[in-house]
């Protein structure tokens, strides 16, 4: 349970101020540049669902969590290891490597899918605040756009993404923690959001092509 | 007891133990003692299983910890305290929780049988009602008791401590001592202590090993060392013009 707090719960602010405004920004972007008549109105709130449910919310999000969540667990992990902590667990005769990761694997497979749909929301929410709030398009019409071409095997893809990515940053935060806890902590945001820009790339091509 | 037999480790090309052999004997109080940087933490850390030796076995009560698999391990581990010299208490727990981790993780003690041990530990160690506090509400002496008593939580057959006493005042360092004695003698326990502290080894130094460039260097007791003429310790022990003098005041009053 600790861990769902850690991991979970104490991440929505961050993901919640996030979504919001990059909602916002992507829908008025969208508005800005549709100036062919040859395009529908709808489109933007289109244009906004799927940028947040392919792209935003499962990989940028997933960003933000490596650098809050993944550098609070390397400087936890190390801290142990350097005060000896990791060390008493072994003398006891526990296996430190199922007691301290195993957990909070567990707790970002379950709950980075659901920070994500929780992010998707609240972008399109964003979305429709910039547009229909500035008076640049009618409810109906964002809410149409949303509803555009919708297909529930994105939210599949983007699911499978984030429990991937959840996955690696736990697994490299970890194992970077147990070295030099400041060194360690910088060094794992920088490999694993590299990490999972590649697995993005891979996931896309596996999944969508 | 415990023995060592012939002992070799290596850190890459560094060797850092060579050939040691010792016995540590259960109801007693054995100590490592050494200049930093002479292989006694690793040598410890090796009997405990932290670190892997290149050849030659440790023996707890016989058997072969050297050639044991990762379960049998964790059986003998089962049977060994550590006290640490940072005292390495799960900073995310209070006091009680440290002492009940153990007992929890090992043992099938209903609650009440735990929180009857977690009290009895508390009280061994004088730290009755403090179950609630958290390591870092307590000083660098408490923090020590309760290693201790999170060290006896489970009866253990061998007690390791590490530094018991860096850190601490020098009062402070007589209690703890005092109480890693009592335990040893009052369980009949095979304890072990590395330490720096030559008020440690007058006090309480029952089996006293001397390790130097990763070699056992000397053997002896607290009485024996005062007469020994073995340089190395002499320039270890009696380092100071102090000591040099209480020496030889002992020395007088031995003959």
């Amino acid at each position: 349970m600790d861990e769902v707090q850690y991991i979970g719960i104490n991440s929505i602010p961050i993901v919640a101020l996030m979504s919001t405004f990059i909602g916002a920004v992507i829908s008025l972007q969208t508005a800005s540049n549709m100036d062919s008549p040859l395009l529908p109105d709808y489109t933007v709130g289109y244009i906004t669902q799927s940028s947040v449910i392919l792209e935003f919310s499962p990989t940028i999000i997933s960003l933000i969590l490596a650098g809050k969540v993944g550098s609070n667990i390397a400087s936890e992990i190390g801290t142990m290891r350097i005060t000896e902590q990791i060390d008493a667990l072994e003398i006891m005769g526990v296996n430190s490597l199922n007691h301290l990761i195993l957990p909070k694997v567990l707790a970002a497979v379950v709950y980075f899918p659901v920070l994500v749909i929780f992010s998707m929301i609240l972008a399109m929410i964003g979305g429709f605040i910039a547009l229909v709030v500035s008076d640049l398009q009618s409810t109906e019409t964002y809410v149409l756009g949303l509803r555009s071409f919708f297909d529930v095997s994105n939210i599949t893809y983007a699911l499978t993404k984030t429990v991937a990515f959840g996955f690696i940053i736990v697994s490299i935060y970890v194992k970077g923690g147990s070295l030099d806890v400041g060194k360690a902590s910088t060094k794992s945001v920088v490999v694993s959001s590299v990490v999972i820009l590649i697995a993005n790339f891979i996931i896309t091509k596996l999944m969508l092509l | 007891m415990i023995s060592v037999r012939n002992v070799n480790k290596t850190f890459g090309k560094q060797q850092v133990l060579f050939d040691v052999s010792a016995d540590f004997e259960p109801g007693r109080v054995n100590l490592i003692i050494g200049q930093s940087g002479q292989g006694k933490s690793v040598l410890a850390k090796s009997m405990v299983g932290l670190h892997e030796v290149d050849s030659g076995q440790i023996l707890f009560d016989g058997r072969n910890f050297t050639e044991m698999d990762k379960s049998d391990r964790a059986e003998i581990r089962q049977e060994i305290g550590m006290l640490f010299q940072g005292s390495a208490l799960f900073d995310s727990m209070t006091v009680e929780e440290n002492i009940k981790f153990p007992l929890s993780m090992f043992t099938k003690m209903t609650k009440k049988e735990m929180q009857d041990r977690v009290d009895f530990c508390l009280e061994r160690v004088n730290l009755q009602g403090r179950n609630a506090l958290y390591p870092s509400e307590c000083s660098g002496g408490m923090q020590k008791r309760v290693g201790i008593a999170r060290a006896i939580a489970m009866n253990p057959k061998y007690l390791f401590c590490d530094e018991p006493n860096s850190g601490l005042d020098p009062k402070t360092a007589i209690v703890i001592d005092s109480l890693i004695k009592d335990i040893t003698y009052e369980y009949g326990i095979t304890t072990i202590v590395i330490t720096h502290d030559m008020n440690s080894v007058m006090e309480i130094g029952d089996n006293v090993i001397f390790i130097h460039q990763g070699k056992k260097w000397w053997e002896g007791d607290r009485h024996t060392i005062i007469t020994t003429d073995n340089p190395e310790i002499e320039a270890f022990v009696f380092a100071s013009e102090f000591m040099k003098k209480i020496r030889s005041s002992l020395k007088e009053r031995i003959k």
